[in-house]
């Protein structure tokens, strides 16, 4: 019954989606408020419609009523609760479903705070989100129903996938579609902004904390992507320029080079045009990815089994948003009035640089992910683009992004003084090269991109911190002057700069890449192996069980000379219900740097086939994407960006002259 | 609009595809059977034509590899001696393709397949053939669709030089827009000149 209601609730959200884009926006062409306003109403009765149809289904997963075949396909009764809650969103459908969940979720937002908005360009908007959500409302209920019953209902479900049973999958695909979808809301304004012929520091300034949601999440969604595969796949890599992989990281630098374009648009009313197109970009590669993800067209590890009626579907999704809104940019962008001049020379000169190549690095990942597939069907030809492409191409690319990234955050506004920023930053240059320098002399002729990122990184921090630095101190203030000074600036200055912060640790975690060490041994019972500077006993094997797995775990010391510095348990586990094994990891931190081994199945003689890596510094990628991530939410909690802040203000100001007339 | 039709028909064409992966999935297990039961000849057997059929019907067989692989990508009975001829091995391996797995280098591959060419690999650069060579030996067989990094050739030319040609016309974009952007205000008269000039003075002045 519960999964029934669950079901009709999404009809009728299919139908308040409806509502949702016809009202306001015929509302907004004839300037009916009454008919603008339905839109509003109608988000917020969708996102309670949607979340009765996800709370139905999450029900259905923690009863494991097995007589619905999502839950059925994709769960198990042995499975531990947290796996029961996260395999909602393991699958296909209940992905999809966590999709229209969040999608409406941010429209509820636009609906709530968006009162500061001019009433039509909100009616516009509302309108766009609406017709997305219907779009994939559509999508859920014709293609992918999660409610679908299965009669006779089987004893026991098909388990999830074991890879799945991680509590990375509690958090990198919600994480992940937070990010996806909160660009959802960048188009919608920025199609609004584009019907209405209109855009302005205003649209700016409200488009902009969605921005940073949407960009922190997938940042953190990434990160923690990339950590999950790091951990759980055994040999330690991080990134794979797999095509979903390269799905996700597409509208990050869209997105990326959006939130970019943005500031300068508010803070400088300039590159108008240019935003709009970014807008439209990065929610364009958020469909694409979906359509690559779900239509089989791509195969790869992350792929969900797929279905032709659905890929023919979310392409027609696809061509009518993304065509639908380039037509409209085609037809409208030359409309809107450019305003903001700027010299070559300036931090927008700077931010016109960055957005270059970032949309370039992402038009690489473009080409390169959907080359092998045009030209197979152009000539039948097969060829492989693979890690060593992108990371020649891109990887040249973002280097290059990351070392403009400290002149075009020290250069002022309007005309900038190149000169005197490359004398500010002379001491940062000065460390990086000489970093760079003693890592190329260290390694001896190995990859020359350690050394290189290694520099880098040094040069992106210190720049930075130079930077903030000096926009409160100059030699010869008293401290207390220049601590006064730094409080007062903006908290999106310093969000900013631990962005920037979080850019150069995250080189400096990739560049220890080329510092690590990597052994492969069987391990013996009490015989050391060494890897990088540390050594590694087999203590003992032995086998444990867990809820629904049984697990081969070998207890390993890890030592430093003759110090014990680490104690790790890497293990293979046995999932009966799929047959299949997956290989636990054994991690020890030290410094920043980890000790990572992974085992194969015993052999007969109680010895361990083991892969041991020392990764120095390698934690440092994550925490680098932590801290952009936070940077962002720290610029979320600037007041300018507040929602509502305007209109709370000018109700106060009005209060207060009230009383002298 | 020729491209949407061929991308319709890809997407049409997949339900083969998709039963395929479906059956391989539901017999996963007897299918590696199969395979690695095979794996000794597979580097003799494996014609370019079997790779690339293989390659269409069960890419998902890539899920299979990383999952449900029994042991380790290089496993240690595969190390040769000497670390240099070892070191030269491993940096080939991770230029090559799983020819069976989804962008993934042989290097980290559980498949079986993968083994096979990383001993072949080994057992030549043993015998003392350059890198080149076995890669040129390897691509004679299995075609370009092994090197993980395409070779520049005519087919090859748009995706190697998308990056510049991005980049070319959007650095065209922008110079184009800053030349139609209306010029900056006109410099100041001789008179406005001393205006300032006697303003900022006498502000010096004063502050």
């Amino acid at each position: 019954m519960i999964v029934e209601i669950g079901h009709f609730a999404l009809v009728l959200a299919l139908a308040a989606a409806l509502a949702q884009t016809v009202a306001p926006f015929w509302g907004a062409r004839v300037g009916d408020g009454g008919l603008m306003d339905v839109g509003r109403n109608a988000a917020l009765i969708q996102l309670m419609l949607i979340a009765i149809a996800f709370a139905a289904l999450v029900n259905a997963h923690l009863t494991s009523d097995f007589s619905v075949l999502n839950v059925a396909e994709n769960a198990n009764s042995m499975m531990p609760t947290i796996y029961k809650i996260s395999g909602v969103w393991g699958n296909h459908e209940g992905s999809m479903l966590l999709w229209v969940l969040i999608l409406s979720i941010f429209g509820a937002l636009v609906a709530l705070f968006g009162r500061a908005l001019p009433r039509e360009l909100r009616a516009d908007a509302l309108a766009v989100q609406g017709l997305i959500s219907f779009a994939f409302l559509a999508f859920i209920l014709l293609t992918s129903n999660p409610f679908e019953r299965l009669a006779p209902a089987p004893f026991e479900g098909r388990d999830l996938n074991p890879i799945l049973q991680d509590p990375g999958l509690a958090i990198h695909p919600p994480v992940l579609y937070l990010g996806y979808v909160g660009f959802s809301i960048v188009y919608s304004f920025a199609a609004a902004a584009l019907i209405e012929g209109r855009i302005d520091a205003a649209w700016a300034r409200f488009v902009r904390p969605f921005t940073l949601v949407a960009w922190s999440f997938l940042t953190i969604g990434i990160a923690a992507g990339s950590f999950w595969a790091y951990y759980t796949l055994g040999w330690g890599g991080f990134w794979f320029w797999d095509p979903v992989e390269n799905a996700s990281l597409m509208p990050w630098l869209a997105g990326t080079a959006f939130l970019h374009s943005v500031a300068v648009m508010e803070k400088r009313d300039a590159l108008k045009v240019w935003t709009i197109f970014l807008a439209i970009l990065a929610f364009s590669f958020s469909l694409l990815g979906t359509f690559l993800v779900r239509s089989g067209v791509l195969t790869s590890v992350h792929a969900f089994a797929n279905d032709p009626r659905r890929g023919v579907f979310i392409l027609a999704i696809l061509a009518m948003f993304i065509c639908g809104s380039f037509v409209l940019f085609a037809w409208r962008a030359p409309m809107l009035k450019q305003g903001g001049l700027f010299a070559p020379v300036s931090r927008e000169g700077a931010l016109v640089v960055n957005n270059l190549l970032l949309t370039t690095a992402c038009a690489t990942v473009l080409f390169g992910t959907l080359y092998p597939l045009a030209l197979e069907q152009l000539t039948g030809e097969k060829i492989t683009v693979g890690a060593p492409f992108f990371n020649l191409t891109c990887g040249a690319l973002m280097l290059t992004a990351c070392f403009a990234a400290p002149f075009g955050f020290s250069l002022a506004w309007k005309r900038g003084d190149l000169l005197g920023v490359v004398q500010r930053l002379a001491f940062a240059i000065i460390v990086g090269a000489v970093t760079a320098v003693v890592g190329a002399a260290w390694l001896r002729g190995g990859s020359i991109f350690a050394p290189l990122a290694m520099g880098l990184g040094v040069f992106v921090i210190i720049g930075t911190l130079i930077e903030v630095v000096m926009r409160a101190w100059r030699p010869g203030l008293a401290a207390g002057m220049a601590l006064k000074r730094a409080l007062g600036l903006p908290l999106s200055f310093f969000g900013g700069a631990l962005a920037h912060l979080g850019v150069g640790v995250t080189l400096l975690g990739l560049s220890g890449l080329g510092f690590g060490a990597e052994t492969i041994a069987t391990l013996h019972k009490g015989v050391p192996a060494e890897v990088g500077p540390y050594s590694i006993t087999l203590d003992s094997v032995g086998e444990r069980v867990g809820p629904n797995y049984k697990e081969t775990v070998a207890s390993v010391t890890v030592r430093s000379g003759d110090a014990v510095v680490a104690k790790i348990e890497p293990a293979r586990r046995q999932f009966a219900s799929r047959e299949m094994s997956t290989t636990q990891a054994g991690l020890a931190t030290l410094n920043f740097g980890q000790v990572y081994v992974s085992i194969a199945d015993p052999t007969g003689d109680g010895a361990v086939p083991a892969r041991l890596y020392w990764k120095p510094l390698v934690t440092l990628i994550w925490l680098g994407g932590a801290a952009m991530a936070l940077g962002g939410a720290l610029s979320l909690a600037d007041r300018r960006l507040r929602f509502g802040a305007a209109v709370r203000a000018k109700a106060g100001a009005r209060s207060l002259a009230q009383p002298a007339q | 609009m020729m491209m949407l039709g061929r991308l319709l028909t890809l997407v049409l064409r997949s339900p083969q595809r998709g039963r395929l992966e479906e059956r391989s999935r539901r017999s996963g297990v007897a299918r590696w059977t199969v395979l690695r039961d095979a794996s000794p000849l597979v580097p003799l057997l494996w014609t370019r034509a079997w790779g690339q059929k293989l390659a269409s019907l069960g890419f998902k067989l890539a899920l299979f590899a990383a999952l449900a692989g029994p042991a380790l990508a290089v496993q240690p009975d595969e190390v040769m001696k000497d670390p240099a001829l070892e070191a030269r091995a491993r940096s080939l391996s991770a230029e090559l393709r799983c020819l069976v797995c989804q962008n993934q280098s042989i290097d980290d591959s559980d498949a079986p397949l993968a083994r096979d060419i990383r001993l072949f690999i080994r057992e030549r650069i043993g015998q003392g053939e350059s890198n080149d060579a076995v890669r040129a030996y390897l691509v004679s067989r299995y075609g370009d669709f092994i090197l993980l990094k395409p070779p520049f050739k005519p087919e090859t030319l748009l995706l190697w030089l998308s990056p510049v040609l991005v980049l070319g016309v959007g650095a065209a974009a922008a110079l184009f827009a800053h030349r139609r952007a209306p010029r900056a205000t006109p410099r100041l008269s001789a008179e406005e000149e001393a205006r300032l000039a006697a303003l900022t003075n006498g502000d010096a002045s004063s502050g």
